[in-house]
């Protein structure tokens, strides 16, 4: 895997970091009811996701791995992307008050996001340098944009069809969802990329 | 007590009722087997958690309570996460990711928050066994749903056991291989949740 064009399209599509990876589904079913909190969530995810990335990597490569500490990850991730969400929260308050009024409510319910925490162990799973890991995060952020893009304009509409009342809210998402991934399903094999 | 424990398995039911911790729930359940090891894997954690935060309760500062939260359930993630790949190193490459990511399972830290912060530990352990027992039924369930229509079997336990042969042959080679791909898993939880609210309405 060091075409880093493959990971691009692996991350981005055929292995979606939602539909086909399950991570991040909290947001994506939380935020996506309309598209003005669908498309900035999907912006912060993927400024986070990429400075989680580079964090967490020089972490683990020159801290952890030679002190031997490799157990600590879960903690030390954890608390690490914790931190950073936090700083950015207030960095973007003070700084560039235009940006917060984007994404900072956002922010803090990215703590809890696994894709940001998944991306990061999937770079180490993976073996990833330091610019396989940058590309697989961008195009895994990416990914999450697309699919919170196409789910808020789905749920947009779905606003105004009739749906039987117990399937109303949250399920009919779920079967909006599983369509999408189904037409996902089809980029499978695409450039000889597998689930 | 047994009030708190029934209540988290069905009004406060983590996937059904709240919505949150969807991710494990659908990307681990391609098996009954697998459903219930992520189940019981939650589960340990939060009884822990729980029992641990209620104990300290006074001691933990109101506005560090959050990172001090974390650190704790962290930690009880790392004890499963070696446990399982000691002792079931196969259900851990299954579960692979999702293991530590319990870390980030918005239902531990909401009942550390919610609950066990401003609770005596007896009730708190309640509250974890309950919310945890309804967390493994609903991974059990939609597992067994998925393998059953996705493979015809039931219950296989890789290297020990095949599982229970629920349809014929003729099944088992043309099953709806779709409910053990990731669209399987949107279909499952949606029509469990239409089901689930069809009963509550009444």
């Amino acid at each position: 895997m060091d075409n880093l064009f493959l990971i691009f399209l692996s991350a981005f599509l055929v292995n979606n970091i939602i539909l086909m990876r399950f991570l991040g589904l909290c947001p994506f079913f939380g935020v996506s009811s309309r598209m003005e909190t669908a498309v900035p969530m999907g912006m912060s995810v993927i400024f986070v996701m990429t400075l989680s990335t580079i964090i967490t990597w020089f972490l683990y490569q020159f801290v952890l791995v030679p002190l031997d500490l490799i157990y600590l990850r879960t903690v030390v991730f954890i608390l690490v992307i914790a931190s950073l969400v936090q700083f950015l929260e207030l960095f973007f308050k003070k700084q560039i008050p235009a940006l917060y009024s984007a994404m900072g409510i956002f922010l803090p319910l990215i703590t809890t996001n696994c894709a940001i925490l998944g991306v990061a162990f999937l770079n180490i799973d993976n073996n990833f340098g330091l610019l396989s890991s940058l590309v697989f995060a961008i195009s895994s952020g990416l990914g999450f944009l697309l699919a919170i893009t196409l789910i808020g304009s789905i749920r947009e509409r779905l606003e105004n069809a009739p749906i039987p009342d117990s399937l109303k809210g949250l399920p009919i998402s779920f079967i909006a969802a599983a369509l999408m991934g189904l037409a996902f399903l089809g980029f499978s094999g695409f450039m000889g990329l597998s689930l | 007590m047994s009030r708190t424990f029934i209540d988290g398995i069905i009004k406060n039911n983590l996937i059904l009722v709240l919505a949150i911790g969807l991710c494990p729930t659908l990307a681990v359940t391609t098996s009954a087997y697998n459903g219930l090891g992520m189940g019981l894997a939650a589960t340990f954690v939060l009884i822990f958690s729980n029992l641990i935060i209620s104990a300290f309760r006074n001691i933990i500062p109101d506005n560090l309570r959050i990172p001090i939260f974390i650190v704790i359930i962290a930690t009880f993630v790392t004890v499963v996460d070696y446990t399982l790949k000691a002792y079931v190193p196969f259900l851990s490459v299954q579960l692979g990711v999702f293991v530590p990511l319990i870390v980030v399972n918005c239902g531990i830290l909401g009942r550390a928050e919610g609950f066990a912060y401003d609770h005596s530990p007896g009730y708190a352990l309640m509250d974890g066994l309950g919310i945890g027992l309804g967390f493994t039924i609903i991974l059990f369930v939609m597992g067994t749903i998925r393998e059953i229509l996705g493979q015809g079997i039931w219950l296989k336990i890789p290297g020990m056991f095949s599982g229970f042969k629920v349809f014929g042959e003729a099944f088992t080679n043309s099953s709806v291989i779709l409910m053990i791909l990731p669209p399987g898993g949107f279909l499952t939880i949606a029509l469990l949740m239409g089901i689930f609210n069809l009963f509550r309405r009444k």
